[in-house]
């Protein structure tokens, strides 16, 4: 496409010659995104990291506010980041040309840490540049004052944007965008963001959509840096079959990290970040300073290895995509990335974290944890080469969210249904909102918009004579300023580590001695000999320190007594109280329960189709290491290569059951649903399936019947089995009573305000909450199956923990395509997921075989054995 | 009634309690088939209504809900005598909101059979129309009540703590509503749609079963499973 010839900027002598006082001179993409925004052009800047991109989404603000006389001040730029802590580095690193060219500009953050006397002064007299996050806009847009507040604005500027867009996130921050262009039309929308597949999704996003229009802002991209040096590990050791914690490679990573001036240590979850950190620990000869940041744990935790880092104190880090985006920590030199990479763009961003230099080249190394990663780390780096992107698509608006909003704007100035509506569909990712469902969103808002009307006089919202829609009372904005958000993902409990006996207070005086705050007492100091002597520590009194925060479901799986990883260290759980899960010290060696999640990002449509790819080519398998081209020689030779378009299916007889084993390579949360429905068909068709496990490439299922032989036999088929039509009826079925289905539906619930987590006067936690949402689901799936709310869900169901859109494509993709191994014995590929049988929960919804078992204990207990 | 007395014994499980011999229905509800009365506990007519009037618009069907699976039991059962455990309206209002389709479905179902409404301490009174609360039922040696007494009580049928057991086996764990009993006393788990459950192992059990090694009587899907207090742990 050709563009119009672009007017050049105008950059005023004072920024020529701070540029210059600094030996900078103004980069391309700066001047282009300046120019865009003098002659009044929504723009989208995509540009890799350490291309000065905030700088040049900053420069038109203070340009204009050099350049402009003006009588009234107000709010000029609203900055919006993902991360409150990118909010305050991005205003740090800004006051620098502030104050250096003695610009007339007032800067300030506002986050949830912001104390409420200098919320309330900006929002009567606001600063020049505002930095925020999106919760904090649409809280400042829920307020009475929004109106008098974002009248002046100009700019609004969006960092991170590829890292906002992608979830519920962004889609309150559309409709926060869609009203800000309603209270300021003379204001102009600027994206930053890295590479992605799509750019015009972007462009879309950022101004309105008026169908059949397909509007697009402006696009500006930087010229890609240096290419990145990226290896894969070629171990020394023995390559695992399964597992992710890639304890064989620690010596290897160590060594690295020993060679590096500093480095970050990639995982892909808390699991796999405590194990990491503590095998490093276990090797930490030299002492090196290495410190573990993850999201549980505590933030005043975080912020002590935040600036340990800056400060250039530490070695190495090992963290999660808690330290994915945006904030310039320091000098990393070497990025290594443990486990499997999951994405082409994910690992490409992660790797741009090492040298914030565009010049020079980024070092990586990837480090499999398995004999299957060593593929995906192979497409990953022929991925990242050919510069091929797979961030995801873009979303369609979540129903839920769009309640939140509604009852926001609500509390911020009665509405008109309809010009509502119109701000509404010119976010793009309600652009196809008919007007019947937000009719529906209104009415849920209002009493819950249920067939059965019996709410009335209770209503939330009402419409008056005047048409307008109308808050019922100021407690019902209150509540709703207390609910803000849609990041409910989990229910968090506090870990408390409870108070210890007295050899352990001791060893955890004596290290906290040495200074080193950001790690683990255990681990920094004290004598190895005791630290490893297996001691239970006994039930401990309460008031003792937080350690963060986990994951209620996680919890849910352990019993007192359990031990496991936090923190870098092994803990025991002693029981839940209230919101709490309290916790000792426990000197064991190994935590009992491993791990609880292979990895929250499936693996990418994209790259498993380059490992499909890569996997029936034996031409490919030369830049693989030996061991990996050994194993899938022997698998060609005792069963067959999955072909790259077709689903390979063994099915193999082991210790007296039958198994069948599937390679979709759809990436686990696709191959559990698949494993739901499945085994619920194969019951069907007498098969008597007993489980089944999946991991991201294959999912294995093992009955009391032999499925080999009867597909021999012509008895059964697996086009049958794998056919489509299992989401119909059989998925209906499922998820009637599926524990993931009820997640979904609680995270609905509470973002779309049926259930507040929050009140006035008292803060509630879901744990406290009196009723349960599991219990209202089974409810209103009876009484009112189409209602609003289950129709969320099952949206959220389609990408979200059942993946089903996902599900849905594969099984059009194998329809006919299947391709069936009847073995005498297990093969080579089928090794893996064989592994992870006991290591990860089993599935199949004859859970109930828990109560079956009990049962049985209990009848053996009265027979006196 | 044949075919009613086969779908009882395969899914209802026996507790004894006082050397009686009573039918744990995995609906959640206790059959006492010699007296041919069944006892329900927690019913919280009217639950979403309450919550709705604090502006968390719950769906307006667990009434209805509730009242479809007593009904079920009471085709199943027919009982000549009916116990609501207590607790049985969410309020003291619930009746003024209950709708006039559930009210009425409520009074169908208690026409041509005794119904015993036991005082609970959400519910001070039974909305008009439908008859008067009592504290006790005595009954041999069972005594029906809403709130079981702490210590010994022989013979005690209760409700009132909902009771819901986290179940652990090699398999994993599972966490269901159940009834629990030491064979001198049951607690019932409570029936409500939106009624939850309270961990057995919650400090408020340790007064009722303290001393005893007691059963906790699972509610699955189609059958009462009993289980050990070894296999039973807190949340």
């Amino acid at each position: 496409m050709k563009q119009p010839k672009a007017i050049p900027a105008v950059l005023p002598k004072t920024f020529a010659a701070w540029f210059a006082a600094r030996g900078w001179t103004p980069r391309a993409h700066q001047l282009e995104l300046l120019a865009k925004a003098q002659t009044g052009e929504s723009a989208l800047l995509i540009a890799p990291t350490g291309a000065g991109k905030t700088l040049a989404g900053f420069l038109p603000t203070l340009v204009d506010l050099a350049q402009q006389r003006r009588n009234i001040r107000g709010l000029h730029t609203l900055y919006i980041s993902p991360l409150k802590a990118l909010a305050v580095d991005v205003a740090r690193n800004l006051e620098m040309p502030v104050a250096e060219m003695n610009l007339p500009v007032r800067l300030e953050t506002r986050t949830g840490d912001t104390p409420a006397s200098r919320r309330m002064r900006q929002r009567r007299l606001p600063p020049d540049i505002l930095l925020t996050t999106p919760e904090q806009l649409e809280l400042l847009l829920g307020s009475a004052d929004a109106e008098h507040l974002f009248a002046t604005l100009q700019r609004v500027v969006f960092d991170e944007l590829h890292a906002l867009v992608t979830s519920k996130r962004g889609d309150l921050l559309a409709l926060g965008l869609a009203r800000l262009r309603n209270l300021a039309p003379a204001m102009t929308a600027t994206g930053l963001s890295a590479t992605v597949r799509d750019p015009d999704e972007l462009r879309r996003w950022l101004v309105p959509q008026t169908p059949p229009q397909n509007n697009l802002s402006a696009l500006v991209t930087a010229s890609a840096g240096a290419a990145a040096e990226i290896s894969m590990l070629d171990t020394r050791e023995r390559l695992p079959w399964a597992g992710h914690s890639a304890i064989h490679a620690m010596p290897e990573i160590y060594e690295a990290i020993k060679r590096a001036h500093m480095t970050l240590v990639f995982v892909n979850t808390r699991a796999q970040a405590e194990a990491v950190f503590q095998q490093l620990w276990s090797i930490n000869d030299d002492n090196l300073a290495i410190a573990l940041h993850h999201g549980s744990l505590d933030a005043s935790q975080r912020r002590r290895v935040e600036a340990a880092m800056a400060e250039g104190k530490l070695k190495a880090v090992v963290c999660t995509s808690t330290l994915d985006l945006g904030i310039d920590w320091g000098d990393v030199d070497l990025v290594i990335n443990v486990g499997a990479p999951k994405g082409a763009s994910r690992i490409t961003q992660r790797i741009g974290r090492a040298n914030h230099r565009l010049d020079e080249p980024s070092r990586a190394l990837l480090v499999p944890a398995n004999r299957f990663e060593v593929l995906e780390c192979r497409a990953a780096i022929d991925a990242a080469k050919a510069g091929a992107q797979d961030t995801p698509v873009a979303r369609t608006g979540a129903l839920d969210v769009l309640a939140q909003h509604i009852l926001g704007m609500a509390c911020a100035m009665p509405f008109q249904a309809d010009q509502f509506y119109n701000e509404i569909i010119s976010a793009e990712p309600y652009r196809n909102l008919e007007h019947a469902t937000f009719d529906d969103a209104v009415a849920f808002v209002a009493t819950g918009g249920y067939a059965l009307k019996t709410y009335d006089r209770f209503a939330k919202i009402r419409q008056t004579k005047d048409g307008l829609w109308r808050i019922a009372n100021p407690r019902v904005a209150q509540t709703w300023r207390m609910n803000v958000g849609t990041i409910v993902e989990e229910n968090m409990l506090k870990v408390r580590l409870t108070r210890e006996r007295k050899p352990i207070a001791k060893s955890a005086s004596k290290s906290s001695g040495s200074g080193s705050l950001w790690y683990p007492t255990r681990l920094a100091g004290g004598d190895p000999a005791t630290a490893q002597r297996p001691q239970y520590t006994g039930p401990v009194a309460r008031g003792g320190r937080v350690l963060g925060e986990i994951e209620e479901y996680f919890l849910e799986t352990l019993v007192p007594g359990d031990t496991f990883l936090f923190g870098g260290e092994i803990l025991a759980l002693q029981g839940i109280v209230e919101n709490e899960a309290l916790v000792s010290r426990a000197r064991s060696d190994t935590p009992k329960v491993p791990s609880y999640a292979g990895g929250k990002f499936p693996l990418s449509t994209y790259l498993a189709e380059r490992v499909r790819g890569m996997l029936s080519d034996p031409r490919a398998w030369k830049h693989l290491p030996t061991q990996v081209a050994d194993w899938l020689e022997l698998q060609q030779h005792l069963s067959m290569l999955p072909p790259s378009g077709d689903m390979l299916v063994e099915t193999f007889p082991r210790g007296g059951r039958y198994y069948l084993v599937a390679y979709p390579f759809e990436g686990r949360l696709a191959h559990q649903t698949l494993g739901m429905l499945l085994t619920r068909r194969m019951e069907r068709m007498g098969l008597k399936p007993l489980g089944f496990v999946a991991n991201d490439y294959a999912i294995a299922i093992w009955s009391l019947a032999d499925a080999g032989t009867r597909a021999k036999k012509g008895l059964v088929s697996m086009g049958e089995l794998f056919a489509r039509d299992m989401l119909g009826d059989d998925l209906e079925e499922w998820l009637q009573e599926s524990a993931l289905m009820k997640r979904t539906f609680r995270n609905c619930a509470i973002i779309a305000g049926l259930i507040e987590r929050r009140f006035p006067g008292k803060e509630k936690t879901a744990r406290q909450m009196t009723i349960s949402t599991d219990l209202v689901y089974d409810v209103l799936r009876r009484h009112e199956p189409d209602h609003i709310l289950l129709r969320a869900a099952r949206d959220d169901a389609m990408s979200g923990l059942l993946d089903l859109q996902r599900l849905a494509q594969m099984l059009s993709r194998i329809e006919g395509r299947i391709v069936h191994k009847d073995l005498e014995r297990i093969s080579p590929l089928a090794v893996p997921v064989m592994l992870e049988i006991g290591r990860e929960p089993v599935y199949g919804e004859a859970r109930e075989q828990v109560l079956v078992e009990a049962a049985e204990d209990l009848v053996r207990e009265a027979m006196g054995n | 009634m044949q075919q009613a007395q086969t779908t009882r014994n395969e899914t209802a499980a026996t507790i004894t309690v006082a050397s009686v011999s009573l039918a744990a229905d995995p609906a959640g509800a206790l059959w006492h088939e010699e007296a041919r009365l069944l006892a329900v506990a927690d019913l919280h007519f009217e639950k979403g209504s309450a919550f709705a009037m604090r502006r968390q618009m719950l769906p307006p069907y667990d009434t209805a809900a509730t009242l479809a699976r007593l009904a079920t039991l009471v085709l199943r059962y027919q009982p000549k005598t009916v116990v609501a455990l207590g607790d049985s309206f969410h309020d003291a209002r619930a009746g003024e909101r209950m709708a006039r389709d559930d009210y009425d479905a409520l009074r169908a179902l208690m026409r041509g059979r005794d119904w015993i409404w036991i005082a609970g301490n959400h519910d001070p009174q039974i909305p008009a129309g439908l008859g008067d609360m009592q504290e006790e039922l005595t009954l041999g040696p069972l005594v029906f009540r809403h709130e079981p007494r702490h210590g010994d009580s022989h013979g005690e049928i209760a409700g009132h703590l909902h009771p819901a057991a986290r179940v652990v086996s090699p398999s994993g764990s599972l966490r269901r509503k159940c009834f629990v009993s030491d064979g001198t006393r049951c607690v019932l788990p409570a029936f409500g749609a939106y009624a939850g459950g309270l961990n057995i192992r919650d400090a408020a059990f340790a007064p009722l079963f303290g001393i005893r090694p007691f059963t906790a009587h699972v509610l699955g899907r189609a059958r009462v499973f009993a289980v050990g207090g070894r296999n039973c742990v807190g949340d």
